[in-house]
């Protein structure tokens, strides 16, 4: 593939993530922090995030399967998955773990459980889009381009 | 008693008689009948006399009652019933035997008549009267004899006569024979007399009155008791005093004289007894029978309810003479009754509750959908618009041709524009629904004042005179939520300049009597009620004037509404949100206060508001000092805290040049105090240059003078005094300070490519040490990026915990602090942060369970003489989460998620 156009589709692909609500302008922020310096900066955030909401969607699973939910461990991983993905900017996860809050707060098992699916959900969605994001800026990289600066209005 | 009956004179005569005799004697035991209108019991007198009837429970005051029933009313229509029902009998056994006398009369005649006829037969026929002479004269004996011999003769002899017919033989035959006749009818008549007379004599042995009345009394007195014996019923009569006169079923241990001629209060002593008589003394005076129910709480008979019934009585003359008083007991039925009286009530109340309960849930719920709505909407909007202006602000920072920057700058200062119509319109919710709440904190107003003034002075960018005057009687100290009293003085401060193009603009404080409109407000009632706690209130009264442009008269009215501004050419001229004012009001009132304006076009306006404070002991001045203020360090005169007078004039506009952010306009206080090292480099730049500016294109020029990626308008919402930041993440801090600070330290074109000289900048002087306290390992990471590229480097504690054993071990410059964290949480990790600054020790948190073994060595050592500023990291941006913060010591909040610009704003305000 041509590496213009390859660029053309990465802007247009992150454009895409924009719009659809998966990465909101806090992603931004983080390709901001990105430098010379740090130059897999955003990468590694999204790797660690990655891992811990893997370790914390599994915890979850496990609780929510508990017969008596102790909504006191339940809600400690919500909030730290809310917390992590507002701050990578995983805005659809951020929005489902918030519902998933107040169903904690109800202390809803049923609706804790559609909530967990509907953040598993989400989240496989933006890590889905993310590591294409990030396979697309390698073969960009690997071709000897430069990635494209975000645009700052979208 | 006259008695209408008829013309029967024996009658009448007769039953005068009777009556008049009546009561005296016989009235005795059955007299209290009377009371009652018993018609004859008719067939039931048999059955009554089966009935064994429970010897009298009655007691009468015997002389007294018969006058008392022949005085009154009821008393006479009784008799009166008594008497028509014995004439009526009497007429009935008179008709009877007049009817008798009269067969017995014509029978008389008859057999007179007859013998009369037979007499006359007899003379006609006879020639021999002698016969007759002789026999009639003859005495009776000797005509009996002369009877009997005839009578044998006579059967024997008829046979005879009829042969021997008219011989004389016969006819003295003839002539024996009548006289027999005459004799039986003469016999007959006699007894008839006789029996007559024995009629009449039994009639009137029969008819005697008394005797037969006393039998219906008697059988009426026994029905009664039967009816009466056992019912739950005391009846008697009172006199005119209340005394017992008569009593029915009275308690079985009283005695006659234990009641009679006494008053209720003199037989009976406890509960319902007066209620009782002075209900009965209420019936007797005003004449009207009535009911009432009234509970006894007596020693004779314990706690027992009656229903009580009492009519008065009157004599002839209608004059009261007493009561009639019948009590029935109702104890159980009233006991059921409030029983079901209970239920129902609890019922009642339960049901209330359960729609105070609906209703206090559906309010709930409409307040957490309010506040959601206002989460999401700060969130929604803010975020993404903050995002821009961010982004744009780092974009100013890098390398631009000018005309870019220009761009630029327009597009800032329009972003921060509508940030701040934003936050304009998310304030004016939070008033509207309930959601702002307001906080007492004690603060100076002179600090204020000189604080609103000073910043407005560092931002203005006209030839204006600012000054402040406060007079000598307000108080040093006062309580009152200073943010919005700032909020509202630096709205109407930047109002003022806004409008005004030379001359001055002030603040000027007094203290007024209470005003009317608040001595019917609730806030009096709460003032009044902290007042005990040695606290007094105090109404200042507050103007901001300035000499400008005014206010027609007829835009005052819509001047407070919302979107509106005097003038659609105003709008355009001089741009705004038309939501200040309207804010200003709202808050002003939220507080219990009044904002009036008055005007006059083209001199000038003054708005004015007066609110209450409380007035708060200013002894301890020395020691809250760097608690109320943060410009300790800044301002170390003394005699600051009373200073009464502030000017800020206007210099030929002391400009920061090369490279650096460019100052708009510098200020000189008054007395050339220029307590701050960093003011005093800013009036000391030398560089000068006249910036005028004649309307509101300000804006642009002052964007394209400083440079700084900082909002003019913003310099009302920097809030210095009090060490606070304004909760609004998005509000921008462009202060004199700020700018300053970005002079001497932050002369940052391009982050990216300065960050290494920033740093050895930093390091050289004095690397500031920041304190993170955050659990979230992706938070920790994003937040070191961001702290990296603003130069700054930073420790890291995971929790609450963590965060106190770093503190006692080192000192910091700031602290960051996640609120929600395992362990300990930010609030309380502040709580017992704020108790060892105060306290030089950790005991707090030792008691807290935080591990005293690593906190003992370093005890005392780093006793911190200045408040250590903590800043909240939180998810939630509602007024509710900030005033934790605030409560808890935390000196301002960033809302989560943390963007390079709020981390450096906060930065920026908090580490010089």
């Amino acid at each position: 593939m041509e590496l213009v156009q390859m660029q053309k589709s990465l802007q247009d692909y992150t454009k895409s993530l924009f719009l659809d609500g998966v990465l909101d302008s806090q992603f931004l922020q983080l390709q901001q922090l990105q430098d010379e310096s740090n130059p897999d900066f955003v990468s590694q955030v999204v790797t660690l995030f990655f891992q811990d909401s893997d370790r914390i969607l599994n915890d979850l699973s496990l609780s929510l399967d508990q017969q008596v939910v102790d909504f006191k461990k339940v809600d400690p991983h919500v909030h730290q998955l809310k917390g992590s993905s507002s701050s990578i900017g995983a805005q659809r996860v951020k929005n489902a773990c918030v519902v998933f809050r107040s169903f904690c707060e109800q202390q809803n098992v049923e609706g804790c459980h559609r909530c967990l699916q509907q953040v598993k959900k989400e989240y496989y969605l933006v890590k889905n889009r993310l590591e294409t994001l990030f396979k697309l800026e390698q073969q960009i990289v690997a071709s000897g381009g430069m990635i494209p600066a975000m645009e700052l209005g979208f | 008693m006259v008695c209408e009956m008829e013309t029967d004179q024996q009658m009448e005569e007769m039953d005068v008689e009777v009556l008049s005799s009546m009561w005296p004697e016989d009235v005795g035991g059955t007299e209290p009948d009377n009371q009652f209108n018993v018609e004859k019991p008719a067939g039931d007198s048999d059955t009554l006399k089966e009935v064994d009837i429970a010897e009298k429970r009655t007691m009468a005051d015997l002389k007294r009652l018969p006058d008392l029933l022949n005085t009154t009313d009821q008393g006479s229509t009784q008799l009166t019933n008594l008497v028509k029902q014995w004439e009526y009998m009497q007429d009935h056994a008179v008709r009877l035997l007049r009817e008798e006398l009269k067969i017995l009369t014509k029978q008389r005649e008859e057999a007179e008549a007859k013998e009369l006829k037979i007499i006359e037969e007899h003379n006609f026929e006879t020639e021999e009267p002698e016969n007759v002479r002789v026999l009639d004269e003859s005495s009776d004996l000797f005509r009996r004899f002369k009877e009997k011999k005839r009578d044998k003769l006579v059967g024997r002899k008829r046979i005879e006569i009829d042969e021997e017919f008219d011989t004389v033989a016969y006819w003295k035959q003839k002539a024996l024979t009548f006289e027999k006749m005459l004799e039986a009818s003469t016999e007959r008549e006699r007894r008839l007399i006789e029996k007559l007379n024995e009629s009449l004599k039994t009639m009137e042995s029969h008819s005697a009155p008394v005797e037969e009345l006393t039998q219906n009394l008697k059988r009426a007195e026994g029905f009664l008791h039967f009816i009466l014996q056992n019912a739950p019923i005391v009846m008697g009569h009172q006199d005119k005093d209340l005394r017992y006169l008569f009593i029915y079923n009275k308690f079985p241990t009283l005695r006659e004289h234990d009641i009679l001629g006494k008053t209720d209060v003199e037989i009976f002593h406890g509960g319902g007894v007066k209620e009782s008589e002075d209900f009965k003394r209420e019936v007797l005076e005003k004449g009207k029978a009535s009911k009432r129910e009234i509970t006894f709480e007596t020693d004779l008979f314990g706690s027992k309810t009656f229903l009580i019934y009492v009519e008065p009585v009157y004599n002839k003359a209608r004059e009261k003479i007493g009561i009639n008083y019948m009590g029935m007991e109702v104890t159980d039925q009233v006991r059921k009754r409030e029983k079901m009286a209970k239920l129902r009530e609890d019922n009642a109340v339960r049901k209330a509750m359960e729609s105070e309960l609906t209703k206090t849930i559906h309010i709930t719920e409409e307040t957490m959908r309010a506040k959601q709505m206002l989460a999401t909407m700060s969130h929604e909007i803010r975020s993404p618009l903050s995002g821009v202006v961010g982004m744009a602000e780092i974009l100013s920072t890098t390398k631009l041709d000018k005309e870019q920057r220009q761009l630029l700058n327009v597009m800032i200062s329009s972003g921060d524009l509508v940030l701040q119509l934003i936050n304009d319109i998310l304030d004016l919710s939070k008033v509207e629904s309930g959601v702002m709440k307001l906080e007492a904190t004690k603060f100076r107003p002179r600090e204020v004042v000189k604080h609103v003034l000073q910043t407005a002075a560092a931002s203005l960018k006209k030839e204006l005179t600012l000054e402040g005057n406060i007079a000598d009687e307000v108080p040093i100290l006062v309580v009152g939520d200073v943010l919005r009293i700032r909020q509202i003085l630096t709205n109407l401060i930047s109002n003022a300049i806004k409008f005004t193009h030379q001359g001055k603009v002030g603040i000027k404080l007094k203290v007024i009597p209470e005003p009317s409109f608040a001595s019917d407000n609730t806030h009096k009632a709460d003032a009044e009620e902290q007042n005990g706690l040695a606290e007094t209130s105090v109404w200042i009264c507050c103007d901001v004037y300035d000499t400008g442009i005014g206010i027609p008269e007829n835009a005052l009215p819509c001047l407070f509404k919302k979107y509106m501004q005097a003038s659609a050419d105003h709008a355009r001229k001089y741009g705004g949100t038309g939501l200040g004012l309207a804010i200003c009001k709202q808050l002003v009132e939220l507080m219990g206060g009044q904002l009036t304006v008055t005007s006059q076009v083209n001199l000038g306006s003054t708005f004015t508001f007066i609110l209450p404070y409380k007035v708060a002991a200013s002894n301890d001045h020395s020691d809250d000092q760097d608690e109320f203020s943060d410009m300790v360090d800044h301002q170390p005169e003394p005699d600051d805290s009373t200073e009464g007078y502030f000017q800020f004039k206007p210099l030929l506009g002391s400009i920061y040049s090369n490279g650096g952010p460019v100052m708009g306009n510098n200020f000189l206080p008054h007395k050339a105090m220029l307590p701050s090292p960093v003011k005093l480099i800013n009036g000391n730049t030398g560089q000068s240059e006249s910036v005028q500016v004649e309307n509101g294109g300000y804006m642009d020029d002052t964007r394209l003078e400083t440079g700084s990626g900082h909002c003019p308008e913003s310099a009302h919402q920097y809030e210095n005094g009090n060490g606070r930041c304004p909760s609004k993440e998005s509000e921008s801090c462009s202060s004199s300070q700020a700018s300053s600070e970005m002079e001497s330290e932050f002369t940052v074109s391009s982050p990216r490519e300065d960050v290494q000289t920033e740093t050895e900048v930093k390091e050289t002087s004095k690397q500031p040490k920041i304190l993170l306290v955050e659990d979230n390992k992706i938070n920790i990471m994003v937040a070191k990026s961001m702290m990296k590229q603003l130069g700054y480097t930073f420790d890291i504690a995971n929790n609450g915990v963590e965060a106190i054993t770093a503190i006692n071990s080192s000192s910091y410059d700031l602290v960051l602090m996640d609120v929600c964290m395992p362990v300990l949480d930010g609030l309380k990790a502040t709580r017992l942060i704020r108790s060892y600054e105060e306290s030089g020790n950790w005991d707090a948190a030792v008691e807290a369970g935080v591990d005293i073994k690593v906190l003992e060595n370093k005890q005392m050592s780093v006793r911190s003489t200045n408040r250590l500023p903590i800043i909240a990291m939180t998810a939630n941006t509602l007024s509710e989460s900030s005033e934790e913060c605030y409560a808890n010591g935390m000196d301002s909040f960033i809302s989560k998620p943390v963007t390079l610009q709020k981390l450096k704003q906060c930065l920026q305000q908090y580490l010089h």
